[in-house]
């Protein structure tokens, strides 16, 4: 069970291990423009498949919206 | 040709808008084509979860091949989490450089942290940005962005998204005339002649959004927004004539009146 806080919001995945490029799949993310923030450091796009996730990871997924 | 030259690059249109505010993409594409600008704001958010994953987006709308996205930290109170949103949106745009920095200081007022804004210019400009940042019209702190290597500042004209017009002109007129990078009017303008007046002071560009999103036509008000700038850009660099009080010169011939 791999525990992760995404976007401030606590998940749960009932997997051994798990990579952001997995993460991306599950959440249905995947093909949407967005980058995503580990702990604080930027997980550069090309480094998806070979991010594995640890439990307890806090993570933010954002995009561009509207703004002035 | 009279371009707007920001980080290198020049761009035709001195008019600068946001994406937010509009009533649906449709509109927010149609009235950034009236207002014929090539470099639009957007805000970097998190994405939503589980909900609604097959919506549209701005991007969608507004392909960043067709314009120069400027990503802003507009939400972010301290220099630590405006660097980490500028981060991720270089990350977002495939490397893009250019970008928006404010810190904000009060949520009533909008109005910036200059501590803050500084300490993040400062840790962005180190990191390659190119940095273009809101700030207050205090023309010490003006010069101060610019000697960190700013790609340029943006003072309010009044606050953000309060149409109040330009408030301090002179104060204004003080960081224009002492900047060596462009000096852009970014917030409170409230109508065309607000633009008019802020390129006549010889502004380089004019950064606008409630303007234009919240006038009960935005598309309209897009495009008076668009000639607003250009004419007061051509005023500025035609020269305006010297005001003379108590000294009217007639522009018809004195002699040769009927008798």
């Amino acid at each position: 069970m791999i525990h992760l806080t995404i976007n401030g919001n606590s998940r749960q995945f009932e997997v051994e291990s798990l990579t952001v490029g997995e993460l991306v799949e599950k959440l249905g993310l995947t093909g949407k423009r967005l980058a995503i923030e580990r702990n604080g450091e930027i997980v550069p796009r090309g480094a998806f498949a070979d991010a594995v996730l640890n439990s307890h990871d806090k993570l933010e997924i954002v995009g561009a919206v509207g703004g002035g | 040709m009279d371009t707007l030259n920001i980080a290198g690059k020049s761009y035709q249109s001195r008019l600068l808008v946001g994406t937010g505010k509009y009533q649906d993409f449709a509109q927010t594409r149609a009235a950034i084509d009236a207002s014929g600008a090539e470099i639009i704001t957007v805000a970097i958010r998190r994405t939503n979860i589980g909900q609604n994953a097959g919506e549209p987006s701005l991007l969608e709308f507004l392909p960043p091949e067709e314009f120069t996205y400027l990503p802003n930290t507009a939400g972010c109170y301290s220099a630590d989490d405006a660097v980490r949103t500028l981060r991720l949106a270089r990350e977002l745009l495939d490397g893009h450089k250019l970008v928006k920095l404010e810190v904000l200081g009060d949520p009533n007022t909008l109005y910036p942290n200059m501590l803050e804004t500084i300490k993040a210019a400062a840790t962005l400009v180190k990191d390659g940005f190119d940095v273009m940042v809101y700030c207050s019209d205090d023309p010490i702190i003006a010069k101060q962005l610019e000697e960190l290597g700013c790609a340029a500042v943006m003072p309010l004209a009044s606050l953000i998204g309060s149409g109040m017009g330009i408030l301090n002109p002179w104060n204004l007129q003080i960081i224009i005339d002492n900047a060596k990078i462009p000096v852009l009017v970014d917030a409170g303008v409230g109508t065309a002649s607000d633009a008019a007046i802020a390129m006549e002071l010889g502004c380089q560009g004019v950064l606008m959004n409630t303007a234009i999103a919240a006038a009960k036509d935005p598309v309209l008000m897009a495009g008076a927004m668009k000639k607003a700038v250009e004419a007061g850009r051509e005023a500025y660099l035609a020269g305006r004539m010297p005001k003379k009080l108590y000294s009217a010169s007639p522009s018809s011939p004195t002699s040769g009146l009927i008798a």
